[in-house]
């Protein structure tokens, strides 16, 4: 018996209960949708955080203070004031670090800014000029801050696309006076409308020097962090062991665990991103196969009720000649059609879901979320699917197979 | 060696420790081409001996020769394919897929033999041809007459071209007139194509249309006499 010919039977059978047949998959496809959708969301999410670490040169390496977190009681010690000036002196220093280009401190926070009667609350970066280097964006208008400017706690300041609007609405910002804290700040730069790069939304930022944003903003005397560019990719590994050589010999560290500081590299922080976001989707995607068992239950259910009602029809296929093996395909090709439609449509309610949720994310947070169908995950959920017709086919397929031919056609 | 030869067969149903015979001891013979009627009242064991012959049942004791081979040497499946190839059946109750045309009932069997795709619909035809119901090809059973349904089903019987078709009180549920035209299809089979056919009735009358006539009494053979004057089924039913 050709496949073809199995599998109109098999459709004849399925076709004749539409809406019981359509009940019975119902679990199977919110097994597949929840599945699809789980992967779905997962590489749209996995590939968003991904971007945004990317998007700061493969060759940037930041050092946080405080410890490494290797648990939830150890983010308290990474607000620690353990990187100071003499710090990022070390680090500038050539024979120290040799491939650092560029070693740039770092302070940042939320503080109130003000023009005339409008206010807004900007995150304030204390930083140098190479923070437009770094991330690859320079003021639209006006310039950066100059080295002296930055030594000479200059009351400069360049803010982004937000923070512009809502002070000044449509009116010119350059050269005009902002005060943050109550000190006064003459806008130097506009940046544009830039978006969130690297975790960090630039509209809503405000850049001033470190030098002016420790001595007159926070009153702190220590970095949040140090940032540093290493001359090429080649040289980050390098780079990473002598920073960690040079403050652990001016921290008079001799124990690597006692590290009152630790150093992020992007490969490692997509490596780390990924690995989580991975245990998460596999997790959650498990969560969602459980329904998949209970709608695997719901086909061998409605399946033995199928065989029982058409205990007739199989005691006639036996008595004109089908076999054990003729009766067993045609049963457990109808279960895994069952599962394969519901899959299909799991996939496809899915995918739609994802597409939506992707779409109103990226539109109402501004966030470059796109929508991924891993094709992966397409596969998964029509194997799945198909497995799951198998497994809980078997049995009510074998009871047909099994049953005698005169039992059968006697069967009223 | 006779087509059929049942020596000392035996057939005891077993069940929650109770055991009842259906067949006591029964020996005959049937060679190619006759057309054998097996009468008896009910319990007489007739419904169960053509289910052993037709290789739907299994028995408890002696043999079982069809076509010189004994029935317990086959497997299931070796018996599946001689009952699609070797064997035609046709029941009281039409036994009918209600969902499909009556086209489709007729290559059931097909779907199971070896014969290849593209001839069922000619063999289909042909049988339906024969049985005189190429008016009805795409009815559903439902749209058919007693009489028409059970013709469908000697149609489907006949497509695989079978050495012997069995018939169980193929007129049980049909009114007189109906089964005078059903008979009147089997004796054609058994006359004019050369069918074995092998019939089982309580019905004198509907068993005088065969040449043979076999009685069963409490599962032994009662008695076993050729039909003087067969009966045609067509001059009766234009009577």
């Amino acid at each position: 018996m050709t496949i073809r010919r199995l599998a109109q039977t098999s459709v004849v059978g399925l076709t004749t209960h539409k809406s019981r047949s359509l009940l019975t998959i119902l679990g199977i496809v919110i097994g597949i949708t929840a599945i699809i959708l789980i992967m779905s969301l997962g590489e749209g999410a996995t590939n968003l955080i991904l971007g945004q670490i990317q998007s700061i040169g493969a060759k940037i390496i930041a050092i946080v203070p405080g410890r490494q977190p290797k648990g939830p009681t150890d983010i308290l010690a990474t607000f620690t004031d353990s990187l100071k000036q003499r710090d990022f002196e070390a680090l500038r220093n050539r024979s120290n670090v040799p491939h650092a280009t560029v070693v740039m401190p770092v302070v940042f926070g939320s503080q109130t800014a003000s023009h005339e009667s409008e206010t807004y609350r900007p995150t304030i970066l204390g930083v140098t000029d190479y923070f437009a280097k770094i991330y690859g964006v320079y003021p639209d208008e006006g310039r950066l801050f100059t080295p002296e400017e930055v030594n000479g706690y200059a009351d400069v300041v360049i803010i982004g696309d937000e923070v512009k609007k809502e002070l000044f609405g449509n009116m010119p910002a350059l050269n005009e006076k902002l005060k943050i804290k109550g000190k006064s700040f003459r806008i130097i730069g506009v940046i544009g409308k830039t978006g969130q790069l690297s975790f960090l939304n630039f509209d809503q930022a405000a850049f001033i020097p470190y030098t002016t944003a420790q001595q007159y903003i926070f009153g702190i005397k220590y970095f949040n962090r140090i940032v540093v560019e290493a001359s090429s990719e080649d040289h980050v590994a390098e780079t990473v062991d002598d920073i960690k050589a040079t403050l652990r010999n001016l921290h008079d560290i001799t124990d690597p665990a006692k590290d009152d500081f630790f150093v992020e590299t992007q490969a490692e922080a997509i490596q780390t991103v990924g690995t989580i976001l991975s245990v998460l989707t596999l997790f959650l995607a498990s969560v969602a196969a459980i329904s998949l068992v209970v709608g695997g239950i719901g086909i061998m259910n409605i399946m033995l009720v199928s065989v029982t009602e058409r205990t007739q029809e199989i005691g006639l296929r036996k008595a004109l000649g089908a076999t054990r093996k003729n009766i067993l395909s045609q049963f457990l090709l109808e279960a895994v059609l069952l599962t394969m439609t519901g899959g299909l449509i799991g996939i496809a309610l899915g995918a739609g879901l994802s597409f939506i949720i992707a779409l109103g994310i990226s539109q109402i947070y501004q966030l470059d979320w796109g929508f991924s169908l891993p094709l992966s995950s397409v596969f998964l959920g029509l194997g799945v699917a198909s497995f799951i017709g198998l497994l809980f086919g078997i049995y009510p397929a074998r009871q047909a197979a099994l049953k005698s031919p005169i039992e059968a056609l006697r069967y009223e | 060696m006779a087509f059929i030869e049942v020596q000392s067969l035996r057939k005891v149903y077993a069940s929650e420790g109770v055991e009842t015979v259906a067949l006591e001891d029964i020996s005959l013979s049937i060679e190619r081409g006759e057309f054998v009627a097996i009468m008896g009242p009910s319990g007489s064991g007739k419904s169960t001996l053509l289910h052993i012959l037709g290789f739907l049942d299994r028995y408890t004791g002696g043999t079982y020769l069809f076509d010189g081979k004994e029935m317990s040497d086959y497997t299931e499946d070796e018996m599946a394919h001689i009952r699609n190839r070797k064997m035609g059946f046709v029941f009281q109750s039409f036994n009918l897929l209600s969902r499909t045309s009556v086209l489709e009932n007729v290559k059931l069997p097909l779907l199971y033999s070896a014969i290849p795709e593209s001839q069922w619909g000619k063999r289909a035809l042909h049988a339906i041809e024969a049985v005189g119901l190429t008016h009805r090809i795409h009815h559903h059973p439902s749209q058919l007459s007693g009489g028409e349904k059970q013709r469908a089903a000697i149609a489907r019987a006949l497509v695989n071209d079978p050495q012997v078709i069995f018939a169980d009180e193929p007129t049980g549920n049909l009114d007189s007139k109906s089964g005078q035209m059903v008979m009147n299809t089997i004796q054609d089979l058994n006359a004019k194509l050369g069918h074995t056919i092998v019939l089982i009735t309580h019905e004198t009358y509907t068993a005088e249309s065969a040449a043979r006539i076999i009685r069963l009494h409490d599962g032994l053979v009662a008695s076993d006499e050729r039909v003087r004057s067969q009966r045609k089924a067509k001059d009766h039913f234009q009577k």
